[in-house]
């Protein structure tokens, strides 16, 4: 079915413009998304750098495992995602819907492995102003190191799930033909979002899972 | 201090004076450009003005005045950075030898301990002539130690201590604030610095401390806590035991267990009392456990105090001294909770509502 | 479709019957509106109620420090006096103001352009800008928050009794309105502008209001952060600034200053760009230096960033970090400098004429030259030891931003509102405002100067007696100030319905937004304007103005003054 909408916002000129512009915005937004992450990362560091032996051995109760299965998920989602993308570019509708369907499963997967974590970590009382007790010799700096985790693995799943909230938005549109070769800035935008929260990530994990994995 | 309107605060610091001149000489470049600007607005105005409905002004442009007006601004500039510069080393390095008195600030007062064991509750009483260092702590939040008259500033941090010193020259009394907002009565957190000739200073001295000044010293009340609380079960004063032995530590590098050395300064005997863990000495094992909750501020710096005293003259006296209950304690004592053989409750924190 | 301009551009209707106003009617007209002009005046309206919630704490703050005691309120209710003041006048209303009011309504017609890249997302801005509102008026409802704007901790985080989270909440809601603010006209200026409008070939509005936007949406998020991790740490004791936990209390001023620097620049900049539209209208010429303020403006805000320590020399930064926070902070002052020079001198050989919006700008330069004078004393090492958290910081601040941004607004307000209203205010009124304000604001804050370098510390309720007179003569100075703002509110509204009414270009002034008519239509333009012509050039108006005037050394005296007729 070849529907012919009017993709074209009245405040542009032409398409040229409402693509570049797009696409400009997206690179925008995700330059203050560095800097908000940013923030958290700076803090990570200093407390990291302070109180080394702390941070090394609090990493150990995490699960190396499950992290590093998380991070193979996401960067296979992101595979998926550049897939709907070049689906969207050469126009075959029903590979995108698959793949967008897909990206968000497995961004669905993601999450359900993250809240697998932190039902193990709430049980052993790792989470800080919920019953915080840890086991062993370091007293408060292990606090900060989960307080961290769970803050920044916590506003990256937050980012993921809005992530999977927009690719549904544009399942849906997809779905109704609103994407062609001509017209799909939003699932490139969306892509270029989705890239971001992976790379996110693949900070993250070494960060916090792997300061003393040779333990 | 005087209670009539001034206009340009008094000097009573070795260094107020440099940072008046440095004010004056800023006031002049501002009086100057300021006068400048202004004038030339008003002369351009009135000199260009409009004299018909369609005169237009003259496009104008010259990159000599351009770079004139970037070079010269930036080179007066460098000048107030280098002096300023200059004069915050002056400030915030503390000569040798400096006469030390210890100082807590909390919600809303602040505490002076000399070290001969004169306590003081928002006034401090100092001589001129001699250059007094004022070690700080915090016992709840952000303060800052301000005295107008002396120029001096610093922000008081809880967690961490922090050392000014100025050296007094006119005899009187001055301004004390708290300059951080600290809550509810920050504006109350002031008080009186008493400048006295050293004669004066002398007499008061004398005149306020108890009987036997060494008993209520910080050495000494130090040293009692450091009895009441177990540290020397494992700090031996005798021989070396499951802890490092303390005599004549402070000021040391200390070799730790992750291969990195420290200097054994007062921030590090407090973090090792309060986080012990965070700095292991190497060859020890990590046991000793915190002592956070169970001192104050104030206890802490008695503590290291009576550790920074030990394996010298001071220490000895000390420890040579029968421990005597209800010791006789002078008029200014009784105002603080400290010395006694019941442990004050640790610091309370408020019930906080989002 | 694009048309573009035809050779020679059809005259301007006064008033035209159908505009941006009118086009579309009834209140969810404007509530659902993607106009740009319609959005600037719905936060024309929002930020006009936070400043005057702002004003009324400033109001009841000097009432309190008329006398030494503190007797008009408690203690507690002062604390919160000042937090709320700061709080609504930094983010409800100085670092919005401009942008949002003038640089909605205005940047895309200077850009030739339709409207924003990202209309809907324009809207949605002030629907989050307003939310965020509504947080912040709930929490001066129920009992306020005493943090000071600052919020420093552990204070804020573990000590205080008040709405803390709440509050830092509306701040972070509100930063999100800002950073979609920034992004958009980010993009509108690359990628909107009309053909032939070269960067170099913008009005200097758009150059400030363009290095505004990118401050804006790096340093925001920082903030947002920055406040998330204060509520946590209030509400699950996370430790992060806790020294109980080894946590740092500075780490919390580095991050908050890394915003806070920066947004006094968003607060200022902004104000600039108004007062380089106003300084080229009326005195008839290109402001000198076209290019050098233009770069001043990006140099401003990349050095901005880099000076954030200075609102810490008196705490534990190492002696050699603040070394280099004082000398980036002068180096931060040389663009603002050149900028002043280059206003000054553009009225050299301009033809000038004082009206209401000229005076605010001569306002601006003096104050803002005072401003910026005393942030030379601040910057200096050993004088900011003893004159930091005292009233001459709070002068200092104060006479930039109120003295400066305020005065700068103002002039903006009043040299725009023909084509926002496509009426003229009336003159002789606009002129005492503006004259009121001024003689208010430097009996309110010059004293404060004084009172600070005697040592009069910030935020006290209560002060030594000596304090007193400096005291009585700022609150004299602040009630005659609040007249002054009184007054626009007055005769402004009075003109949209009875003032007389403007033509499309009344000045004349050269930017794109003049050539259409007062009020603009919906589209802002019936065809694409195609630019030909550099920033300033009165002789590209229709008819050409200075076309006949010779452009030779002094036209003043002399024969050739009377040759022009």
């Amino acid at each position: 079915m070849a529907a012919v909408p009017r993709t074209l916002a009245e405040q542009f000129e032409d398409a040229e413009q409402q693509r570049e512009a797009g696409s400009f915005g997206m690179w925008v937004f995700l330059i203050t998304e560095i800097m908000f992450f940013g923030g958290l990362f700076l803090s990570y560091t200093i407390y990291r750098i302070t109180y080394a032996g702390a941070f090394a051995d609090a990493s150990l109760h995490l699960d190396v495992t499950l992290g590093t299965v998380n991070t193979v998920v996401l960067i296979c989602s992101s595979f998926t995602m550049t897939l709907a993308v070049h689906s969207a570019q050469t126009g075959r509708q029903r590979l995108l819907l698959l793949f967008l369907l897909t990206t968000m499963l497995i961004g669905l997967v993601f999450l359900g492995i993250k809240f697998v974590e932190w039902s193990h970590e709430i049980e052993e009382n790792l989470v800080p102003g919920h019953g915080f007790i840890y086991p062993g010799s370091y007293t408060q700096p292990a606090k900060l190191f989960f307080s961290l985790y769970f803050l920044m693995t916590g506003v990256h799943a937050l980012h993921l799930f809005i992530g999977m909230g927009v690719l549904a938005v544009l399942l849906v549109q997809s779905w109704l033909g609103r994407f062609s070769p001509q017209y799909h800035t939003p699932i490139e935008i969306a892509g270029l979002y989705w890239h971001f929260v992976d790379i996110v990530w693949l900070f993250l994990y070494p960060l916090l899972y792997l300061i003393d994995v040779y333990h | 201090m005087s209670s009539h309107f001034q206009l340009f605060p008094e000097r009573a610091s070795t260094v107020a004076g440099h940072v008046d001149a440095l004010f004056a000489f800023l006031t002049g470049v501002s009086v100057f450009f300021t006068l400048l600007i202004f004038g030339l607005i008003i002369f351009f105005a009135v000199k260009y003005r409009r004299r018909s409905p369609d005169e237009v002004g003259t496009p104008t442009t010259s990159v000599a005045l351009e770079t004139a007006w970037t070079v010269i601004p930036f080179g007066i500039m460098l000048v107030m950075f280098v002096w300023g510069a200059s004069l915050y080393f002056t400030l915030y390095r503390v000569p040798a030898g400096a006469m030390e008195i210890q100082v807590v600030g909390k919600q809303w007062m602040w505490k002076f301990q000399h070290l001969g064991g004169q306590r003081e509750i928002n006034e401090l009483h100092v001589p001129t002539g001699r250059a007094v260092k004022l070690v700080m702590a915090s016992q709840d939040v952000i303060h800052s130690f301000y005295v107008p008259a002396f120029r001096v500033k610093a922000d008081v941090i809880p967690g961490t201590y922090r050392t000014i010193w100025f050296e007094a020259t006119r005899p009187g009394t001055y301004h004390l604030f708290c300059a951080e907002y600290c809550g509810l009565q920050h504006a109350g957190m002031i008080g009186r610095v008493v400048v006295m000739e050293p004669q004066q200073y002398q007499a008061w001295l004398d005149g306020s401390s108890a009987a036997g000044g060494a008993e209520t010293s910080p050495v000494a009340a130090g040293h009692k806590l450091f009895l009441d609380l177990g540290c020397h079960t494992c700090h031996r004063l005798d021989q070396q035991g499951i802890g490092p032995m303390l005599t004549n530590l402070f000021g040391k590098e200390i070799q730790l267990q992750n291969g990195q050395t420290v200097m054994a300064d007062e921030d590090y005997i407090r973090e090792s009392i309060v986080d012990p863990l965070a700095k292991v000495a190497a060859g020890f094992q990590p046991l000793m456990p915190s002592f956070q909750d169970r001192v104050d501020e104030e206890q802490l710096m008695q503590l290291i105090t009576y550790i920074k005293s030990l394996g010298t003259q001071q220490a000895q006296a000390v420890t040579a001294l029968p421990p005597q209950g209800g010791a006789k304690a002078s008029g200014l004592a009784e105002a603080w909770q400290g010395a006694t053989t019941t442990m004050p409750a640790p610091p309370q924190r408020r019930e906080t509502q989002p | 479709m694009s048309a573009v301009a035809p050779a020679t551009p059809p005259a301007f209707p006064t008033f035209p019957p159908e505009h941006y106003l009118n086009a579309e009617q009834g209140i969810k007209s404007w509530l659902l509106t993607t106009d740009h002009k319609r959005i600037g005046l719905l936060y024309l309206i929002s930020v006009t109620l936070f400043f005057f919630l702002g004003g009324l704490f400033a109001v009841l703050i000097r009432l309190e420090l008329l006398t030494p005691q503190g007797d008009l309120v408690q203690a507690e209710t002062y604390n919160k006096l000042f937090s709320m003041h700061g709080i609504v006048m930094v983010w409800f209303f100085l670092v919005p103001v401009i942008p949002t009011v003038l640089g909605n309504f205005l940047i895309p017609m200077m850009v030739g352009a339709r409207d924003v890249a990202f209309p809907r997302l324009n809207l949605a801005s002030w629907y989050i800008f307003n939310f965020a509102g509504l947080l912040m008026l709930w929490t001066v409802l129920t009992g306020g928050v005493d943090t000071g704007w600052t919020f420093y901790t552990p204070f804020s985080s573990i000590y205080s009794n008040t709405h803390v989270v709440t509050a830092a909440l509306a701040v972070f809601i509100a930063g999100f309105s800002s950073i979609l603010t920034g992004l958009n006209f980010i993009v509108t200026v690359h990628f909107m502008r009309a053909p032939g409008l070269t960067w170099f070939r913008l009005p200097l509005f758009i150059w400030s209001n363009y290095a505004n936007s990118l401050i804006m949406v790096l340093a925001t998020p920082v903030l947002a952060i920055t406040l998330l991790l204060v509520a946590l740490e209030r509400l699950l004791h996370i430790g992060v600034f806790d020294p109980q936990y080894g946590g740092d209390p500075v780490l919390f001023q580095h991050l908050f200053w890394f915003y806070s620097h920066p947004a006094v620049y968003i607060m200022v900049l902004p104000a600039m760009g108004v007062v380089s539209e106003l300084i080229a209208t009326y005195a008839r010429k290109p402001v000198f230096g076209y290019t050098f303020v233009a770069f001043a403006s990006v140099a401003i805000a990349v050095l901005g960033f880099l000076v954030w320590g200075h609102h810490m020399f008196v705490t534990t930064q190492s002696l050699y970090s603040a070394m280099i926070f004082s000398f980036l902070s002068y180096a931060v002052a040389v663009p603002s400098a050149i900028k002043v020079f280059n206003w000054t001198a553009t009225l050299y050989k301009g033809s000038v004429v004082y009206t209401s919006p000229m005076l605010y700008a001569f306002g601006f330069i003096g104050l803002f030259t005072i401003g910026g004078l005393t942030g030379l004393f601040v910057a200096a090492l050993g004088v900011d030891v003893h004159v930091t958290d005292t009233y001459f910081v709070i002068a200092h601040f104060h006479y930039i931003m109120v003295g400066g941004t305020v005065m700068a607004y103002l002039g903006g307000i009043h040299y725009w509102w023909p084509k926002i209203s496509g009426r003229m205010y009336p003159e002789g009124w606009a002129k005492l405002a503006a004259l009121i304000i001024f003689i208010g604001f430097n009996l309110t804050f010059f004293p404060q100067f004084i009172l600070g370098y005697l040592g009069m510390p910030r935020r006290y309720y209560t002060y030594p007696d000596e304090f007193q007179v400096l005291n009585v003569l700022s609150t004299a100075g602040a009630s005659i100030l609040g007249v002054g703002y009184i007054l626009p509110m007055f005769y402004l509204a009075w003109s949209m319905r009875y003032g007389p009414v403007a033509d499309a270009n009344p000045w004349p002034s050269t930017g794109l937004e003049w050539r259409t008519t007062s009020p603009p239509p919906p589209h802002n333009f019936e065809t694409t304007p195609v630019v030909t012509w550099d920033a300033y050039d009165f002789s590209s108006l229709e008819p050409p103005l200075g076309a006949n005037q010779l452009d030779t050394n002094d036209h003043r005296g002399g024969s050739l003054e009377n040759e022009k007729r």
